[in-house]
């Protein structure tokens, strides 16, 4: 059966025409991109660079449950979901959702449950650097 | 029994470990690791929460673990 998922941690770039190329396909009307980035600031303070660091096998596991129940609720044809791990500068690529369907609205939704998703399973963590510290996003010690 | 830890995330910082192997009684819930947790590393203490994963799966609290599990912690994710 033709591999309708890819699903990817790195620690180098990632490349969105590998994204692209790997879900682009005849049959489809339209691809869905979602592309974090790293921004400049979090409530006005300057951001210098984030930090990624995951739980590699297990990070992989949860992506590739994602993809898979992407593919089974939704009516798309193939999807790719990649993360990049290390140091991160602002602009920086973190993650790349690409999702192609017959028609768009369902590639769409593919792309929001997915990220959505992400942010809420995928063992990955960011800690965020400041000119004068650093402090790890969503906990609150 | 054995297991192996394995922390994450703003939880190596608490700790100061990555991964440690454990010694544990036998029939130990995931719950009752928890506590054994926060009193071994009164620090963990100052989350709000951590999951548990055992052998690379979210665990429920209900969970008993065996000998040679590889559980981690996992604080509050942050990816994408």
């Amino acid at each position: 059966m033709e591999n309708k998922t890819s699903v990817k941690i790195t620690s180098d770039t990632l490349n969105l025409q590998e994204c692209y190329n790997f879900v682009q396909d005849a049959a489809c009307g339209g691809i869905a991109l979602f592309i974090g980035t790293v921004r400049n600031a979090t409530q006005n303070k300057e951001v210098t660079l984030l930090d990624f660091s995951g739980y590699e096998p297990m990070a992989i596991k949860e992506m590739q449950k994602i993809a898979d129940t992407a593919l089974v609720k939704f009516a798309i044809h193939k999807i790719a979901i990649h993360h990049a791990i290390g140091e991160l500068k602002i602009g920086d690529i973190p993650v790349i959702i690409a999702v192609s369907s017959a028609h768009r609205k369902a590639a769409f939704e593919a792309c929001e449950f997915a990220i959505d998703t992400l942010k809420e399973t995928v063992p990955i963590w960011k800690k965020e650097h400041f000119e004068d510290g650093e402090v790890w996003v969503n906990t609150h010690p | 029994m054995k297991i192996q830890l394995l922390f994450f995330g703003i939880t190596t910082d608490l700790t100061g470990e990555n991964s440690i192997n454990f010694e544990l009684n036998t029939d130990i819930t995931v719950q009752d690791l928890k506590e054994v947790l926060m009193q071994k590393f009164p620090k963990l203490k100052n989350m709000h929460q951590f999951a548990i994963a055992v052998n690379e799966e979210y665990a429920e609290d209900t969970l008993t673990l065996k000998e040679n599990d590889v559980v981690a912690i996992i604080p509050p994710v942050s990816g994408g």
